[in-house]
């Protein structure tokens, strides 16, 4: 028995020269052949794999793009268009990049609301939680700072707003603001700045965090849409848990099949839709930067607009706007506290009761129409009349704006007392299908 | 020797580690200085913010026609009778008699201005930094309440023809008055005060 195993762990030829030197065999069991992960995945368990996929995708056309981009203020727009225009299948590697963005965020939402749906935050999952709240916040910045870098007038007055939110900051706000611009307006030199943080800083960062991310889930092991602890049933002899199988090839091949169905989707954008109406590539940014001239409707992409309508939900409170730049950080930044608000005793929303579905389902609505309001401008549905006491000459959209900011910070503030209120219902030993 | 080898110093050795963490810190803060005011404006950018002359002839009554100084967009409008009459509605502003430090001593006035009919001021707006767009006009898809002013269409904060905010608006302040003066009668120096003259 003890020589037969023996035999079994040892690879001859070139592996066992490698693996000798290297730990490339037992990488490979440990990782992939020998991790067992939770039998009953759903479909929301594509987008982990999504995202990296995505990741790499951004990498690699990011580091095309660099080859015929110029960061400098005045040969940016020229630049990519020169992409668009004379780079043999430059558009085709810029729409990817661009598309790319938004389907990062789009498969990153998603992800999220897998964890929230099926406990994957809580114990022993709160680490590996912290990483991937920390990779969002991240990918906010790569994106914000690649959004500078086309140079056109969306780029030049979202930067513009971005960076001014710091200057709202009490005391050290403007010369805050200044250190950041590198300029007491966004000019060559943020530009410049701008591009060195997203061609290495953040992806840096980024590829470090999702490293912990990954080390830190095959750890503690893949949760599921049961939220069963796949490692407390094991088998006896062999000790592998009985619910779960290795990722590969089991879910190697299924991640592929979710992989197809995402090209597809990506496929079609990229050549029907690269601007996507608008939400992806906004008409604006294909006028050249002019510090002298707001355009008349500015809005930033649509992955952040559910933030910046906190921003602008939120009346500014002696005089300073800080406060609605304070709940707009805080909104992002709650996501961290999860975790610790949920006193729930079951990871599962299958198992909680109705009053986490609830919840969730005004938290999602919530989200989706502060997405929509962030888009618009905030007259959108005009005023309400004087006759309205208080709310007379009030933007309806703002009111409307207001009462979802108040949603979403409940959902989170209320969590405590909620998913310990809830009746929650008997989770099985063994996982379902 | 071998016999102090034996006992080991645990107190001298904590110590010793403390120290030298403490040494290094400081040293990894020092050398962080460099790298962190290598982001400050350089040089270049400060010195950039040089006096521009305007010749104010240019701007017929009731036109507004817009300077560069500091990278910035400075409006100059020359203010009709009407439109200096709509300044005495003062209900809706927040800050009517401009008592926060927006602009040099010398535009501390009714009308913000050296001379009454002529507005020289900053385009940005006081809440993120947009450049709100004129909307000299009253009425018109501003709403018939309208007295002409400025709107910033990020935020949608309001002003009246003299760059004091509405009530209501995000903006918390007026926008800025440069300083500026005027050399001769038909020209402007948007930079330099009275009182510092070049």
């Amino acid at each position: 028995m003890k020589k037969n195993s023996k035999t079994q762990n040892k690879s001859v030829g070139l592996i066992g020269w490698v693996d000798e030197r290297f730990p490339l065999s037992s990488f490979i069991k440990n990782h992939l052949t020998e991790y067992y992960a939770p039998k009953n995945f759903n479909f929301w368990y594509f987008f982990g794999a999504l995202a990296l996929f995505t990741f790499v995708m951004q990498i690699l056309t990011g580091i095309f793009l660099t080859m015929y981009y110029k960061p400098d203020a005045a040969q940016a727009f020229a630049s990519v268009e020169f992409i668009m225009r004379d780079v043999s299948f430059g558009w085709l590697i810029r729409y990817m990049h661009s598309t790319g963005a938004s389907l990062f965020f789009v498969v990153i939402y998603l992800h999220m609301f897998r964890g929230l749906m099926y406990g994957s935050y809580k114990k022993p999952r709160e680490l590996l939680w912290l990483f991937g709240v920390a990779i969002f916040l991240l990918l906010m910045a790569e994106s914000f700072f690649g959004y500078l870098l086309p140079w056109g007038q969306m780029s030049y007055w979202g930067a513009q707003v971005i960076v001014n939110l710091f200057a709202t900051i009490p005391f050290i706000g403007p010369d805050l603001a200044e250190w950041v611009r590198g300029d007491y307006l966004v000019s060559d030199a943020t530009l410049n700045r701008f591009f060195a943080f997203h061609v290495i800083a953040l992806p840096l960062a980024l590829a470090g965090l999702i490293m912990c991310h990954l080390v830190a889930l095959h750890e503690v092991g893949s949760n599921n849409p049961d939220g069963i602890e796949i490692k407390d049933t094991k088998d006896k002899k062999t000790g592998i848990p009985l619910d779960g199988i290795p990722f590969h090839p089991y879910y190697t091949v299924k991640d592929l099949t979710g992989l197809t169905v995402f090209l597809i989707v990506f496929a079609s954008i990229i050549f029907f839709a690269p601007e996507m109406g608008g939400y992806f590539l906004e008409a604006n940014n294909f006028v050249p930067a002019d510090p002298l001239v707001t355009p008349s409707h500015i809005a930033p992409t649509w992955y952040f607009t559910p933030f910046y309508s906190i921003l602008r939900a939120v009346p500014p409170i002696l005089g300073s706007q800080f406060p609605g730049v304070a709940a707009m950080g805080l909104s992002v930044l709650i996501f961290f506290f999860v975790p610790w608000l949920d006193k729930s005793k079951v990871r599962s929303i299958r198992y909680k009761g109705i009053l986490y579905k609830k919840w969730l389902a005004a938290f999602v609505v919530s989200f989706i129409i502060l997405g929509y309001l962030g888009t618009v401008p905030s007259n959108i549905w005009g005023q309400f009349s004087s006759i309205i006491p208080l709310l007379g000459g009030v933007d309806v959209a703002t009111f409307v704006a207001r009462i979802f900011t108040l949603v979403y910070f409940a959902f989170f503030i209320m969590m405590p007392i909620y998913s310990k209120k809830d009746v929650t219902k008997k989770v099985p030993k063994r996982v379902t299908m | 020797m071998a016999k102090s080898s034996k006992k080991i110093d645990l107190k001298r050795r904590k110590f010793l580690l403390a120290a030298t963490s403490a040494t290094g810190a400081v040293g990894v803060c020092a050398l962080g200085v460099p790298f962190v005011s290598s982001m400050s404006p350089s040089e270049k950018a400060k010195a950039a913010g040089a006096p521009v002359t305007f010749d104010v002839t240019q701007v017929s009554n009731g036109e507004l026609k817009t300077a560069e100084w500091r990278g910035q967009p400075v409006w100059v409008l020359n203010r009709t009778e009407k439109m200096l009459s709509s300044l005495d509605d003062k209900e809706i502003l927040t800050d009517p008699d401009s008592n926060s430090p927006q602009q040099p001593k010398n535009c501390q006035n009714a009308t913000r201005s050296i001379k009454p009919n002529l507005l020289v001021m900053v385009g940005i707006c006081t809440h993120l930094g947009c450049s709100p767009s004129p909307k000299l006009k009253d009425g018109g898809d501003m709403g018939n309440n309208w007295e002409g002013g400025f709107f910033c269409p990020c935020h949608g904060s309001k002003f009246d023809l003299a760059g004091r905010v509405y009530k209501g608006s995000p903006a918390p302040t007026n926008l800025v008055i440069p300083p500026y003066r005027y050399s001769d009668d038909k020209t402007i120096i948007i930079g330099e005060s009275d009182s510092e003259k070049g």
